[in-house]
């Protein structure tokens, strides 16, 4: 691409200032909506757009806006920044190098949904960036672009960060909207939506931050314009978090279904180490992994689905062939135990057991039985839960499975657990579990 | 009393959310707490379920919650060492390796002088920079054994 969309700072150095991003057509679209378009003429061009949410869902941005009720109020925007997905690091990119073009975004849904404040969820970690984004915030509310009466119109709009504090679950929305409302991040049960009840009950837009900076674009230039980018069914372009074994890891903005995922490594430099790439995580741990054999599917929501996986967030971590997949999965299912929230037992117990039998795999004691029983344990928890964990939990155990069963055989036959590198590995965290459990030795026996 | 010495930062939290909504405001005085007293102490729970007019027991379900509120004293600094799986690709399990043996501690636990605790840790969002770590609230990228050295003459002297 010629210019980037969302990766601007690649191309205008401090477009983080906002009178660099000023300069260079910053809130002219928001000015543009705020003096001279009727709130539902910017949920019809973002509609138009075909712009999808870019958090991993892929819901249509524009029919998610023209769900809101236009009779009930307040409603609320809020911004999903609780990026936490193992190999996605795009929104932290975006709320760090390019703020404004995310709150030019927000602003611009809340005016769309009528929303006269929005929250900005960062997750507890992203701190410092989340200063940074406050600061941007001041800015513009010192530039007359946030605040009240805005633009000498009698729309006024406030926006406000708040930090997450360490939770992934909060990066699915109502376990996000829960924990704004000041409680423990456990999803509620859907019906009704947000758009319907969300944040305080009241009609709330969720977006990532990804969608909402492809928003000011797309006001400013129209659908069109955006539509010259991807294909008819997914327009326009997305970052891809590249990371793992390849020689550069980083974001890359690209139109999507242009290119194919072998292309998308080549650009990442191949392979760092030197040995052919064996497979990729294409949206993290919760996706269905992808043999190196179907590398040549296009990167949009469609080709992926035809290949037996998802374009989800777009972070795509890329293992060489010394990986070992009953590693690699216990890792994912680690995660996974330790991030469930606990609502739905098929969940909390099920990524329990799964990864008892994964640390009993690794640790040499495993058999061909441990095996199979993993695909019991699965059973137990898809469709059983509230919320995507559950099965995100699976899919890693599920898709190694299909796709490397003889890496499972193998490890079994060839006796790879029990090596020093397994045993220590899972020495550690245990170690971390007793301690965080508040488990304690007495004489050698272990009590809660 | 958190609520005198740092009524305007509380007053500016409480203003972000709608006035029947002072819940929301949990997390936020959690942070604040925590930087006061170095981790969730019964009393700052207390403090903050009264300034929030929720019951304590529902403060203290949002610190065992969520990760990054201590329940016990830790180190000055901590060093939260991302080894999810993109992170160990790039060669973090060796970090960490390296970081225990620097340290003279296993993860998880703080040095006896009470400066630094170390904390292996779920993704933190830069993969593309592994091995990264994160201490308190600064994160740290590419880092190798010789930067960890500099960096922990730099915390211990702090």
């Amino acid at each position: 691409m010629e210019k980037h969309i969302l990766l601007r700072d690649l191309d205008v150095p401090n477009i983080r200032d906002l009178a660099v991003y000023s300069q260079h057509e910053g809130y002219a679209a928001w000015k543009k909506a705020v003096t001279g378009m009727k709130p539902d003429e910017v949920i019809t061009v973002v509609k138009d757009s075909g712009l999808r949410g870019r958090g991993g869902a892929g819901f249509p941005a524009g029919v998610k806006w023209s769900f809101i009720p236009k009779d009930v109020f307040p409603k609320y925007v809020t911004v999903n920044c609780d990026e936490s997905e193992p190999g996605t690091f795009k929104d932290h990119h975006l709320i760090r190098h390019n703020p404004h073009q995310v709150i030019e975004g927000t602003a611009l849904c809340a005016y769309a949904i009528g929303a006269n404040v929005a929250y900005i969820y960062c997750r507890g970690e992203f701190r410092e960036p989340a200063y940074e984004l406050q600061k941007a915030i001041d800015d513009a509310y010192a530039a007359g672009l946030l605040g009240k009466n805005l633009f000498g119109s009698n729309y006024s709009l406030d926006i406000y960060v708040h930090l997450g504090a360490g939770a992934y679950i909060c990066g699915e929305e109502s376990a996000l909207l829960e924990s704004l409302e000041g409680k423990i991040g456990q999803p509620r049960l859907k019906p009704p939506f947000p758009a319907v009840s969300g944040l305080y009950s009241k009609p709330t837009v969720i977006n990532n931050v990804e969608t909402l900076a492809n928003v000011p674009p797309i006001v400013l230039n129209g659908s069109a314009w955006y539509k010259q980018w991807g294909t008819e069914k997914s327009p326009g372009v997305k970052l891809f978090s590249v990371c793992g074994h390849v020689k550069n890891p980083g974001n890359y903005e690209l139109p999507l279904g242009k290119y194919s995922i072998q292309e998308l490594l080549e650009m990442a430099g191949g392979s760092m180490t030197g040995r052919p790439i064996k497979a990729v995580l294409p949206a993290g741990s919760s996706s269905p992994i992808i043999p190196a054999s179907n590398f040549h599917a296009k990167l949009d929501y469609e080709a992926m689905a035809a290949i037996g996986s998802v374009l989800g967030s777009c972070s795509w971590i890329f293992m060489d062939d010394s990986v070992d997949m009953v590693w690699a999965a216990r890792k994912m299912i680690r995660f996974f135990k330790h991030e469930s929230c606990g609502k739905c037992t098929p969940c909390r117990e099920g990524t329990h057991w799964a990864l008892s039998v994964y640390d009993k795999l690794l640790s040499g004691k495993g058999t061909i039985e441990d095996v199979n029983l993993i695909g019991e344990v699965n059973k137990q928890i898809i469709g059983k839960c509230f919320c995507p964990l559950g099965e995100f939990a699976t899919s890693s155990m599920t898709f190694t499975l299909k796709h490397f069963k003889q890496d499972y055989v193998d490890f079994i036959d060839q006796k790879k657990g029990g090596s020093d590198v397994y045993l220590k590995e899972l020495a550690r965290d245990h170690h971390l579990h007793e301690l965080h459990s508040g488990v304690v030795s007495v004489n050698g026996i272990k009590v809660h | 009393m958190l609520k005198d010495k740092y009524k305007d930062r509380i007053a500016a939290i409480f203003a972000k959310y709608p006035p029947e909504r002072k819940r929301s405001a949990v997390m936020p005085l959690l942070d604040i707490a925590q930087e006061e007293y170095g981790y969730c102490t019964e009393e700052a729970m207390r403090e903050v379920a009264e300034l929030c007019g929720i019951d304590p027991t529902e403060v203290k379900s949002v610190v065992g919650f969520y990760t990054m509120y201590y329940e016990k004293k830790v180190g000055k600094y901590v060093i939260d060492v991302c080894d999810d799986l993109p992170c160990v690709l790039r060669g973090a399990d060796k970090f960490v390796n390296y970081c225990e043996q620097k340290l003279g501690i296993k993860a998880g636990e703080t040095t006896p002088d009470g400066k630094i605790t170390l904390n292996v840790v779920m993704c933190l969002a830069a993969c593309d920079r592994a091995p990264m770590c994160q201490v308190n609230t600064a994160y740290h990228y590419d880092l190798t054994p010789d930067k960890f050295d500099k960096l922990v003459i730099e915390l211990k002297k702090g």
